[in-house]
């Protein structure tokens, strides 16, 4: 039960089909990282999971710890402990982090349960120092003239605050320098544990340095077509994409 | 509901939703003729003057075209023959709640008035359609020489201090609606602060439309002496009725030698109501007038709040948010006439439209030639929030002459559909996430606002975008 599980999902676009039967399933505790070419589908998938609306789910399921989050709404999702950090975090003017991580916490608040700033605080502090996000950010509008890497890194600081049951984690090296890659890798292994189940979507081995994954899967034309241990990834980054696309085309050959 | 914010107001967005079936000793009947306003100055037992005042308004009001030329052409739905102009229960306000007839206290208390006068406020005024019902300031107050009553009493017991400036600043034909107001006015506040008071705390008026079919027209006048301080806070809300209503207050201010007004309104009203209203500000040298105005209801509003600045060194400020969501349009603005040199204004205006509710900004600047180093800012922002909605901005600046700046700025920005989506990943539900965003454009200006007037305008912003989630 204590899974993500992912089961023959297919999704569209418009009329386009994107993820075609596409399977996965990561049980707590794990991180697997997710890895194929621009345009197969990636971020449709961390989108659908999501309950993003452009993204329809024809059929197949989707199992939160038992639960099908499959129709619900993405606010619902959330709640329920599936967190994306998005490959192009959007900005929103005038609304400080602050403020923004705090009514994310006061909408999981049960009924009678009541919202602790100084402990709040206290904790958003500890995460940024860990992160390295100046304090002063605290004031500043969410992602609003951020760095690309600044972004990235207030993505891991909100999964820090908000504590998922299950993390996607879309690009989130992408347009990070050496020290912000480790900083964010190193934020990642310090939430890994029995709690949380982790889907790392990257082009680069360089991150799975860092963070190494219990699997690696390889995906094609919206489904995984190979999995794997981190050597997979290794030989990815050595040897490119086609083989997988030999070795795929081979038994229809 | 959002629980964003931690205060907990006694404020739905359907609060002022209820009405009683109330029985009105005096009733001027259905229909605007000299008739009426007979009626209304008999039964207020009205100097001649006043009568002639009266109707030398309506004659003007009658004459006087509907400014369809630019305004909305909604304006041609008002069917004047079908309002009731003047009804009450009687003419003299209670000084204690005790003594208010039970069903119009019962509705201030639901609307939470005599808590908030117990807690923070230092007098109030609570009209109930045309008379006030009720109206008290605090002892130490009156002890000072302020003046806080209503219009037919500050005209009538005081008219040495209040007929030299009444009228003045909005003359009867300043418009169609300053006009029909001059003709049937009744309610409102008539305040008058001695030189040198310093008034605290806010005094507050809450006007209430609890009838059908039926048109609010109360008159405020509020002077402030020499180097004297007021804050005046009003709220307003009626019930929802299928058929409209029509609210149109003529507002004036006086702020003498280092005076200082502030007036802040927050306009709730139901959206069958047209609020057509006319408010303005005369600042003498030193004086400052400060206008803080929100409208969240009403089907239509007109209102552009000014301040004209005849004495050197006057400073003049309207800050205003506009929400306007389905079948609301909100037509504010602000007018900016600088009379004297070294004079300052200041105007910043949010809106936000959501769906089909479109928001207008108007605005003028006037400086004429022969005045120097007089200075103007204007910021105007608008949101917009799906692609349905309409805002429009026009701005009329007339500077003449090179001795005197002003600086003008826009901008329109959206609440994107990929915004939404991103906050309710995090976990916000889309009502939630919408009132962040509105809060987000609107805070640094509310920031600006009084504190309690801040904490009910979240509040209220939250509970609209929460019932604008289609
Ligand atoms: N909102 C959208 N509207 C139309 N097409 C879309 C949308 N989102 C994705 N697509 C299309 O779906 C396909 C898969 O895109 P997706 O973003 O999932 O790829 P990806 O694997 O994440 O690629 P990358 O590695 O470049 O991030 C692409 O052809 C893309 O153009
Ligand atoms: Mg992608």
């Amino acid at each position: 039960m204590s899974e993500l599980v992912i089961k023959n999902l297919n999704v569209s676009i418009g009329d386009r089909p994107i993820l075609k039967d596409f399977s996965l399933t990561i049980p707590k505790g794990e991180v697997h990282a997710l890895m194929g070419p621009n345009g197969t589908g990636k971020s449709t998938l961390a989108k659908a999971l999501s309950g993003h609306e452009d993204y329809e789910i024809t059929s197949g399921e989707v199992l939160l710890d038992g639960e099908n989050i499959v129709g619900m709404e993405a606010d619902g999702i959330s709640r329920s402990g599936l967190f994306m950090a998005f490959q192009y975090p959007s900005e929103i003017p005038g609304v400080t982090i602050a403020n923004f991580i705090r009514a994310a916490l006061t909408a999981r608040l049960e009924e009678g349960q009541n919202f602790s700033a100084p402990a709040y605080y206290k904790e958003l502090y500890q995460h940024m120092d860990e992160l390295k996000i100046d304090r002063s950010f605290t004031s500043r509008a969410v992602n609003e003239g951020f760095s690309g890497g600044e972004k990235k890194r207030c993505e891991i600081l909100q999964m820090a605050m908000l504590k998922p049951k299950y993390a996607v984690m879309d690009e989130t090296d992408s347009g990070l320098d050496i020290d912000a890659l480790r900083i964010v890798a190193e934020g990642v292994n310090r939430m890994r544990g029995p709690d949380l189940g982790v889907l790392v979507i990257t082009h680069y081995q360089r991150l799975l340095d860092y963070i190494v994954p219990d699997k690696v899967h390889v995906m094609w034309d919206g489904r995984i077509v190979k999995t794997g241990g981190p050597e997979l990834a290794r030989e990815l980054e050595s040897r490119g994409y086609d083989w997988v696309k030999e070795e795929l085309a081979e038994p229809v050959a | 509901m959002s629980k964003t914010e931690t205060p907990d107001l006694n404020i739905e967005r359907d609060v002022g939703n209820f009405h009683y079936d109330t029985t009105y000793e005096f009733d001027a009947g259905v229909g605007l003729s000299e008739a009426t306003i007979d009626y209304i100055a008999d039964v207020k037992g009205e100097d001649e003057w006043v009568r002639e005042f009266r109707k030398k308004a309506l004659k003007v009001f009658n004459d006087k075209p509907l400014p369809t030329h630019w305004a909305s052409r909604d304006l041609e739905n008002i069917d004047y023959t079908k309002i009731r102009y003047y009804l009450s229960k009687g003419q003299r306000p209670s000084r204690s709640w005790d003594e208010v007839p039970d069903e119009i206290k019962e509705t201030f208390e639901r609307l939470g008035i005599p808590e908030k006068e117990r807690a923070y406020l230092a007098g109030v005024e609570a009209q109930f359609d045309s008379e006030a019902s009720y109206s008290n300031m605090k002892e130490e107050l009156s002890k000072q020489g302020v003046i806080f009553v209503g219009s037919t009493e500050g005209l009538k017991e005081h008219p040495e201090i209040f007929r030299k400036w009444f009228g003045k600043v909005i003359p009867i034909g300043d418009n169609k609606f300053s006009a029909l107001n001059s003709a049937v006015f009744s309610g409102g506040s008539f305040i008058y602060v001695p030189p040198g008071v310093k008034v605290k705390q806010p005094l507050q008026a809450y006007f209430r439309i609890n009838a059908e079919n039926f048109g609010q027209f109360e008159r405020t006048l509020i002077i402030a002496d020499e180097g004297a301080e007021i804050t005046y806070m009003e709220g307003c809300t009626a019930p929802k009725f299928e058929t409209s209503t029509l609210h149109s207050a003529v507002v004036e201010l006086v702020a003498l030698k280092g005076a200082k007004i502030q007036y802040i309104t927050v306009q709730n009203w139901s959206e069958n109501v047209f609020n057509l209203v006319t408010k303005r500000g005369l600042a003498m040298e030193g004086a400052e007038v400060k206008w803080i105005d929100c409208n969240i209801g009403s089907r239509l509003t007109m209102k552009y709040p000014g301040v004209i600045m005849r004495g050197e060194g006057a400073r003049g400020e309207v800050l205003s948010i506009a929400l306007a969501h389905d079948n609301q349009h909100q037509d504010t603005g602000a007018k900016m006439i600088h009379a004297a040199s070294n004079t300052t204004s200041n105007i910043i205006s949010k809106s936000i439209s959501i769906g089909q509710g479109r928001a207008t900004y108007r605005g003028v600047v006037a400086m004429p030639k022969h005045l120097k180093n007089c200075k103007n800012n204007t910021e105007c922002d608008a949101l917009l929030i799906n692609t349905n909605s309409r805002t429009d901005t026009y701005p009329a600046i007339t500077v003449r002459g090179n001795r005197n700046t002003v600086q003008h700025e826009a901008s329109v920005s959206k609440v994107s559909a990929e915004q939404i989506f991103y906050m309710m990943q995090r976990g916000l539900s889309e009502g939630e996430a919408m009132s962040l965003s509105v809060n987000g454009f609107v805070n640094d200006l509310i920031r600006e606002f009084p504190m309690e007037y801040s904490v009910e305008l979240k509040r209220l912003i939250d509970l609209e975008m929460e019932g604008s989630v289609g």
